[in-house]
């Protein structure tokens, strides 16, 4: 820990503000989403709790029929939207982080093997990553949807609905962890360190997950970072079109997409939170990424 | 010489850049399905059609019953059994040909082929005959006083062209069968194809030759119809000016549309109830006293207030006001009382509450998931934990329609103005011919005696007697929550004169401008 | 050498098979035919009958093979709404998506290459740190969003573009173009500047990047030292190395361009495949769907292939090492 404040990574992370303002930004923002059931006045997910007459009330104005104010008005179900923003982004950093880590995972693991086995394994992996990036996570994530629609009854279609986002953002986004770490595999493999692990004897997987792996993080990182941002988005995006959570539990994505329906009619607040919220989180996390990106990359040291 | 072609630029880019005075461009949100006019029986697919082909009768601006195609019609004097058609002179089909009582019985015989989404409407009729070249007599079962109502959709088309093309029988759709009617037409009516991309664009251009040319303002010449999903899309299109008139304002843009200079909100009350239905055979929602509390956790007036902002008629019964059968009684909605719902479940042994999953489609009616949504917080008040499941039209109906839903929603017009075709669908029980659109596993065979009987009771008293007497078994039942009647919203171009017609099927051939 | 490209070849082939077996696979199971066709009316008999019709009860591999061997010949069936031939449907709804494609590509090309170059070129200018803060907007900003906005400010408020549509178009034989009319080109800005602005901030970072790499080289420096004017160094010895790269990633971004325009051409209209797919999908039009699948498929492998292969003709190096590796 000491260390790690005192290394040169950290020093870079001191004298960038936008370094800084960005990871401070992400990381109270995923406070905030996990202490919602604190910080919350109402919650919003609880249908019994909710009254209909508090529907669209502007911020801070009282309700002209029960008289309640909200912080940030309320949407067409006549939930608190700062309620709702904050559960909803509980669901979307849950499924961003989730994807991810599926991507990374699988990304990694496939890239290594890969890059350290060859041949016909690398021929094979690589192809089903070329097939991979022939469905946009969009088709990826309907076609999948569409088949657990088919089979599962739908009282389990919330949870289920989380489950297919998360796989099918997951699925569409390994391939570039794949394709890095297969890149550095191959040029560490070519190292003197690890033909002395095999002089030695360790087994494949030894080398693979004790001493490659860590050397070929770093870039891994940054990919996780930006990522990250992207599966946001993907989950924003499919539940726009529909295929992401349902509505009684909403999601930025799917706020969003009830907010449009009112943004010409006057009822504004219900899309600009929640689509500065996103717009926030995003911007945070690739500028993190970005930072990230700079400093670690040793050509331009 | 520059001069002249800056002129002739202005005029060019003037042409593409506004439409002439005389053109409609008319936007809804779903195309229509089929320009063959049997193959469908749906709202948008239907309107479409009115422009380019005719009926014998059909409803004005005002819903009333005038003639179209037929000029007089009457039940025989000595044959009750039979109506007697006159037919209009003069008529010629869009490619020349001439309209004839041949085409009448050839059209009336395809709509009851197979293949046709047109048959349960004729289903009284025994035989269509041809008596001269200008009058058809209608043969039915027994006695059907109120035949003429189920013919405002039923179109005509030319038997000669319709031979040439092989198209004597509608398509199934739901087979995937495509012909020749599909993309093209030929009818009598006002407006000719002039084009037609599927879910683009179709363009259509005044008959010249139409037999209503003196009739009718005939003011447009040219309507171009564009299908636009999205709701802020449309809205938008029409703020702009890009488009002259739609169909279904969403009820938060009302304000924009009418406070807008160029545009004006036309708003009339619509031939057409939403409500729920359950199932009243397995689950919970079998107990009577269950539906009861259903009913009565519903706050119908908060729904009329926030998601339809004011543009709702909260009801009791299943019925527009339109309908024969409707009295202010039925219309009456219980009272919204949480108190006395819970008592009804606790009575009913669910004071636990239970789970249901709520079937909704989510692009048919006005917000119609957001009433669901409404419903989700309504029911989780007495205890019914409700699971959401809302689908595009083309996946929930199938699933209301088969049975497969135990809470689900539907909406209903009446094209015939009477109770019976609510009856025939939606309360007797499901049989080959009747109440396919009741899955709620009501069934009651008085009360289905009672809507045969309907179908050839003369006494125009006794018929209104027993269609009381229906009514009151289905509000008993209560196996439909009754929610309200919607109300229609055309937003158009403050120069157009258009009256909102109570089907939603505006007839271009009534558009004046001023 | 040839070897190489046969053995591309048959990859490819191999690639097409298998997305070909996911869109048989899950269009077979996953809609029911018989249902969508038959309704609730029709009796056992009647569907036994028409699964027989469909050869739905012929072994598996048989059913794909009929269904590869129709597909070949661009035999689809028939579209479920209109019952129309899908491949008619979807030819004549091709020409708008690529035409807005090319618009796109064009826009964030021109503007991301230049904007990449001018970053590049001017580290630390307060303009600089402006379009590259504002680029991340647009990465952040999720497609749908934008179009929204861009309708609401420029159709709504300013009343400059049109909110939907292709404007006028001029039928060309079998492709209608909205390229030659004053409303057809309107109505392409706001859809391009949305479906483009994420390529185009892709393009602007990698050109600044593949920029930044480029100038810190020794042959770049030689070429200052030996007194050449800046733009010559830019545009004669910069440039052309940084455009390899640029492009073919560009050209891979396809994946996502086709992904972008179910959404763009969603909020603005567009009649492009893209609209045509969401409505498949919405209104269970498996034929559609499946063929929309297939297309998207075929267009990748091919312009993967063409990148792969044309990367042998331009960078000798690459040769040799793929030599090497086979060996």
């Amino acid at each position: 820990m000491e260390r790690f404040f005192r290394s040169d990574f950290f020093y870079h992370f001191r004298h960038a503000p936008v370094a800084i303002v960005s990871f401070v930004t992400i990381i109270l923002i995923i406070l905030a989403a996990i202490f919602a059931n604190f910080i919350a006045p109402t919650n919003p997910f609880d249908p019994a709790s909710l009254n209909l007459m508090n529907g669209f009330t502007p911020p801070l104005e009282a309700n002209e029929f029960t008289g309640e104010r909200f912080l940030l008005g309320t949407d067409d179900q006549g939930r608190d939207l700062f309620s709702t923003i904050l559960y909803g982004l509980r669901i979307s950093l849950f499924v961003g982080l989730m994807a991810v880590l599926l991507a990374m995972v699988m990304g990694v693991l496939l890239g290594l093997i890969a890059g350290f086995l060859g041949g016909w394994i690398d021929s094979v992996i690589m192809r089903f990553a070329d097939i991979q990036m022939t469905f946009p996570s969009i088709l990826v994530a309907m076609l999948i949807y569409g088949v657990a629609r088919g089979i599962l009854p739908p009282e389990v279609r919330y949870e289920m609905s989380i489950v297919v986002l998360i796989i099918s953002i997951g699925l569409s986004e390994w391939v570039p962890f794949a394709r890095t770490v297969r890149g550095s595999t191959l040029v560490e493999k070519e190292k003197e360190y690890v033909t002395a692990a095999k002089m030695i004897g360790l087994t494949r997987q030894q080398i693979m997950l004790r001493h490659i792996l860590p050397n070929v993080l770093s870039p891994v990182l940054v990919i996780a970072t930006i990522t990250f941002a992207l599966a946001i988005i993907a989950e924003a995006t499919l539940s726009f079109l529909g295929v992401g959570v349902p509505s009684t539990k909403p999601s930025l994505g799917t706020l969003i997409r009830i907010g449009q329906d009112f943004l010409f009619s006057g009822e504004w607040w219900i899309l600009l939170f929640p689509a500065l919220t996103l717009l926030a989180l995003a911007l945070s996390i690739n500028l993190f990424g970005d930072w990230l990106r700079d400093i670690l990359n040793p050509k331009l040291k | 010489m520059i001069k002249h072609l800056l002129i002739s630029a202005a005029i060019v880019t003037a042409s593409f850049a506004t439409a002439s005075a005389e053109t409609v461009r008319w936007a809804r949100a779903g195309d229509s399905i089929t320009m063959d006019p049997h193959a469908q029986n749906e709202g948008p697919t239907h309107t479409l059609s009115h422009q380019i082909y005719d009926t014998l009768l059909h409803r004005d601006m005002a819903g009333a019953i005038i003639p179209s195609l037929a000029t007089e019609w009457a039940a025989l004097s000595d044959n009750p059994n039979v109506w007697r058609f006159t037919l209009r002179k003069g008529v010629v089909f869009h490619d020349g040909s001439d309209f004839t009582s041949e085409d009448v019985v050839f059209s009336l015989n395809r709509a009851m082929a197979d293949g046709s989404e047109m048959k349960e409407l004729l289903s009284s009729v025994k035989e269509v005959r041809a008596v001269d070249s200008h009058i058809v007599d209608v043969e039915t079962n027994g006695a059907n006083p109120l035949l003429i109502n189920n013919l405002t959709n039923m179109f005509m088309m030319d038997k000669g062209w319709s031979e040439d093309n092989k198209v004597t029988t509608p398509h199934d759709v739901a087979k995937g069968e495509t012909n020749f009617a599909t993309m093209n037409t030929n009818g009598t009516g006002a407006f000719m194809l002039v084009s037609r991309a599927v879910d683009e664009k179709t363009i259509l251009k005044a008959n010249p030759n139409y037999w209503g040319k003196d009739i009718y303002p005939n003011q447009v010449t040219e309507i171009i119809y564009t299908p636009i999903q999205s709701s802020a899309t449309r809205v938008a299109a029409l703020l702009s000016g890009e488009v002259d008139i739609i169909q279904d304002v969403p009820v938060q843009d009302l304000g924009r549309v009418s406070a807008s200079a160029d545009l004006q909100l036309a708003t009339a009350a619509q031939n057409r109830v939403i409500f729920f239905g359950l199932d009243t055979v397995n689950g919970p929602t079998a107990n009577l006293k269950v539906r009861q509390a259903m009913n009565i956790a519903i706050n119908r007036d908060s729904i009329k207030k926030i998601v339809m902002r004011g543009q709702s008629d909260p009801t009791g019964v299943i019925m527009p006001p339109f309908v024969n059968g409707w009295t202010e009684a039925l219309n009456q909605h219980p009272q919204y009382d949480l108190n006395k719902a819970k008592a009804l479940m606790k009575d009913a042994g669910y004071s636990n509450g239970f789970d249901i999953v709520l079937n909704c489609p989510n692009d048919r009616y006005v917000n119609d998931e957001s009433i669901c949504q409404a419903a989700v917080g309504m029911m989780a008040k007495i205890g019914i934990t409700v699971t959401l499941d809302a689908k595009p039209k083309a996946q929930h109906f199938p699933i209301a329609k088969g049975g497969e839903a135990d809470f689900y929603m539907l909406g209903w017009g009446v094209p015939t103005f009477d109770s019976h075709y609510i009856f025939n669908y939606l309360v007797h029980s499901q049989t080959n011919d009747r109440g396919s659109w009741n899955p709620t596993g009501y069934s009651n065979a008085d009360v289905d005696a009672m809507i045969v009987s309907l179908e050839s009771e003369t006494d125009l008293t006794k018929r209104d007697d027993t269609i009381a007497k229906i009514w009151a078994a289905v509000q008993v039942a209560q196996m439909y929550l009754p929610i309200h009647n919607q109300v229609l919203n055309w937003g158009m171009r403050k120069d157009i004169m258009f009256d909102v017609q109570p089907e939603d099927t505006p007839l271009f051939q009534f558009l004046t401008f001023k | 050498m040839t070897f190489i490209i046969l053995n591309r070849l048959f990859q490819a082939v191999l690639v097409l098979l298998f997305v070909a077996l996911i869109s048989f696979l899950i269009f077979r199971f996953v809609g029911n035919p018989v249902e969508n066709l038959m309704g609730q009316e029709a009796t056992l008999a009647q569907r036994a009958a028409l699964e027989e019709a469909l050869g739905l009860n012929d072994p598996i591999h048989i059913q794909y093979f009929d269904f590869l061997w129709k597909a070949v010949r661009f035999d689809f069936g028939n579209s479920y709404r209109g019952a129309l031939p899908v491949a008619e449907l979807i030819a004549s709804r091709l020409p708008a998506t690529l035409e807005l494609a090319l618009t796109s590509a064009l826009f964030a090309v021109i503007f991301g290459v230049f904007m990449g170059i001018y970053t590049a070129i001017n580290r630390g200018s307060v303009i600089t740190n402006f379009i590259l803060s504002s680029s991340l907007i647009g990465v952040s900003l999720p497609t749908f969003l934008i179009g929204i906005l861009l309708i609401w400010l420029f159709s709504v408020e300013l009343n400059w573009l049109p909110s939907f549509g292709r404007g006028e178009v001029v039928d060309l034989g079998w492709w209608k173009t909205g390229f030659l009319s004053e409303s057809g080109l309107k109505s392409l800005v706001l859809p391009a500047i949305t479906l483009g602005l994420y390529q185009m901030t892709l393009i602007m970072r990698l050109t600044r990047s593949e920029m930044l790499e480029v100038l810190r080289q020794d042959y770049i420096r030689l070429a200052r030292a030996l007194g050449l004017t800046n733009k010559a160094v830019y545009f004669f010895h910069a440039l052309p190395n940084i455009l390899i790269p640029v492009i073919t990633i560009g050209g891979l971004q396809l994946g996502s361009v086709i992904a972008f325009a179910i959404i763009t051409e969603t909020v603005f209209q567009w009649p492009g495949v893209g609209l045509l797919f969401i409505n498949a999908v919405y209104f269970v039009d498996i034929p559609v769907m499946s063929a929309y699948l297939l297309l998207v498929g075929f267009a990748f492998v091919l312009i993967n292939l063409i990148v792969d292969l044309s990367y042998f003709f331009i960078d000798p190096r690459l040769r040799d090492s793929e030599l090497k590796d086979e060996a």
